[in-house]
């Protein structure tokens, strides 16, 4: 999402733009149907929906009839005392700090063996044969969330399931284990699937990042005498840091969703709603509840949660950037 | 997870100790291979799993996790197929998102070029719009969304949800092909324009082609999204006629708790999967490639 500030590029607007030419029916319709037509659905289904939830907020509007009074901020001040709602608070700001930092770490160390992990002598290499790696490791990212998260609360379930039967057959007593139906293994049972679905997808773009660093950083560093762990430190992290940054906000905005995964391993929530998240409480104030003011009202707790999210990340990086700035010239 | 966090320890202590000896790089290479071959069977395990169980009966399954089944048959993937109507429901995905691919599509490139070469009244606004409007979460316009396409009759409809596909894929399509239209050369333009072209003709017959390399990336990303898209339609396509799979997928779960057909579960995964794993084959080159474009242009 924050992706495409970086493609803009304001520099060198065409020429042509400036040359003023006599409006022809050819032009005028050009520009009615490109601009028009295209804003005309993003408004219609993007924009006035999202400027009505804003208002609908700040309502008290229940059930599917038109009346609605204007509350203020009463919405807001009841989420506080909604335990519901502060428990899945409380999960959706633990999967945002827990899943991007595993996945990213996992990815990084990935990457950076696909990528400069082979000889130490020579040209910098990756490790040899490993793009079947990559590609395995990239597949689930084209599989439906929905199905991934199948597929694990099959894996998870406590009789017929893929994990205990391992488990056992490896001498372990986990027979019957309920891994989604425990207070304390519910959560990092969840995690550990949306982490498993979302590695591959980042090596593939930590790789590609990796690649556009230039051989002769990783050379000079290997003539100063660093080993592959110490460039991968020194050189690839610091190189490759607004990619980092692109992952960490991407992952964190999937993890406060995580809706979907969440539907397949535990509808309900979880034993003790310990994985219930702010999106499926939206989603039940909305339409099991029918209070679509609270709802919406919640929609603009999850947008602060969100933007609050990426601040931060941003904040943290520019700090990041800022210290090795210094250092270098130290 | 566990096999994961331990990748990183001993190939880390493999390398410090060897570096600029070959012994030490055949250390690191076998210490690397196994823990990415570890790696590589946890990715690959739970869809063999999958595949095994599908061909298992019920009673099967509940035997024991890792049984072969006593007869090799598709009888899980014919009940999938006909009686909870994989079938129909991959038709309409295919529908739905063929569609409204091809429209995301056009209107991204033509609004994207339309913004990238020409300057009018609105054209930061626009843009800027857009990008305010990718940063809020789907969440929070969802029960706009609901009564808005209420409010038309388009809901629980195909042209219902491909609007809204439409919509919502928009903002991305027209960021990324911005900066193609940007970087195309004025002069073929001026070409095309004095050999008596129009606008329409120019970016039809010109620009676009022109654009061709951006317009991939973007198609691909965009099918995988709109494919993979769970919660509209789950709101906005309450009619099971209608249902996508990745909703009817959700409802056959929910709904195999009680019946307990986990054969036929495990066959419609298989099912749901393996298209996607046909295209990834193909595509796999092209894909990663626009992963990386995507995000790094």
């Amino acid at each position: 999402m924050t992706k495409p500030t970086a493609t803009v590029s304001p520099d060198s607007p065409p020429k042509a733009v400036r040359r003023r030419r006599r409006l022809t029916f050819d032009k005028a319709s050009f520009m009615a149907v490109f601009v028009l037509l295209p804003l005309a659905v993003f408004t219609l289904f993007e924009l006035v929906p999202l400027v009505q939830a804003l208002y609908y907020a700040l309502t008290d509007w229940a059930g599917y009839s038109p009346d609605m009074n204007f509350v203020g901020l009463t919405n807001f001040a009841a989420m506080f005392s909604d335990p519901l709602f502060m428990k899945s608070l409380r999960n959706s700001v633990i999967l945002a700090a827990v899943v991007p930092t595993i996945t990213l770490v996992c990815s990084f160390v990935i990457a950076a063996v696909v990528t400069t992990g082979g000889p130490s002598t020579g040209r910098i290499q990756g490790l040899k044969g490993s793009g079947f790696y990559r590609v395995v490791s990239f597949f689930p990212y084209c599989v439906p969330a929905i199905v991934i998260g199948i597929i694990w609360s099959q894996i998870y379930d406590p009789q017929r399931g893929l994990l205990n039967g391992l488990l056992s057959a490896l001498g372990f007593d986990f027979q019957g284990f309920p891994w989604l139906g425990k207070v304390d293994t519910a959560m990092p049972a969840s995690i550990m699937v949306i982490i498993w679905g979302s590695i591959g997808f980042y090596t593939v773009l930590f790789v590609a990042a990796i690649k556009g660093i230039p051989a002769e950083l990783y050379e000079a560093a290997r003539m100063d005498g660093a080993g592959r762990f110490r460039s991968a430190i020194s050189v690839t992290l610091p190189n490759m840091l607004s990619s980092l940054q692109t992952g960490y906000i991407y992952l964190g905005l999937m993890a406060i969703d995580a809706f979907i995964y969440m539907v397949a391993l535990n509808p309900l929530g979880g034993p003790d709603y310990s994985t219930w998240t702010m999106t499926q409480n939206l989603y039940n104030t909305a339409f099991f509840k029918g209070k679509f003011g609270y709802s919406t009202a919640q929609g603009v707790a999850l947008a602060i949660v969100t933007l609050a999210y990426a601040g931060i990340i941003a904040l943290i990086f520019r700090l990041a950037r800022g210290r090795d700035d210094g250092t270098d010239r130290a | 997870m566990t096999t994961i966090a331990t990748t990183a320890a001993p190939a880390t202590i493999g390398r410090n100790r060897s570096h600029r000896s070959t012994t030490g790089d055949k250390v690191v290479a076998g210490v690397s291979h196994t823990l990415l071959s570890i790696w590589t069977i946890t990715v690959i395990v739970p869809f063999a799993w999958t595949l095994l169980c599908s061909f298992k009966t019920t009673s099967e399954i509940f035997a024991s996790p890792f049984g072969l089944p006593a007869q090799w048959n598709f009888d899980n993937y014919v009940k999938a197929w006909s009686d909870v109507g994989i079938g129909k429901y991959f038709f309409n995905t295919v529908v739905v998102v063929g569609c409204a691919l091809v429209l995301v599509m056009l209107l991204g490139a033509m609004l994207a070029y339309a913004l990238a070469r020409f300057k009018f009244l609105g054209n930061r606004l626009i843009y800027n719009t857009m990008l305010a409007a990718m940063t809020f979460p789907v969440f929070l316009s969802i029960v706009p969304l609901f009564f808005v396409l209420s409010g038309f009759g388009l809901l629980s409809t195909k042209p219902g949800l491909i609007l809204v596909y439409v919509a919502f894929a928009l903002p991305f399509t027209m960021f990324f092909l911005y900066s193609f239209f940007r970087q195309l050369p004025q002069d073929v333009y001026e070409a095309a324009k004095i050999d008596g072209a129009g606008e329409w003709r120019a970016f039809f017959s010109v620009m676009l082609p022109m654009a061709s390399p951006g317009m991939a990336s973007v198609a691909i990303l965009n099918f995988l999204g709109l494919w993979n898209q769970f919660l509209l339609p789950v709101v906005l396509n309450a009619n099971p006629e209608n249902y996508v799979l990745s909703q009817a997928m959700s409802v056959f779960q929910s709904k195999a708790g009680y019946s307990v057909d986990f054969g036929a579960l495990f066959a419609a995964v298989v099912m749901t999967v393996l298209p996607v794993f046909i295209v990834y084959i193909v595509f796999q080159r092209k894909l990663e490639g626009s992963v990386s474009q995507g995000t790094f242009r």
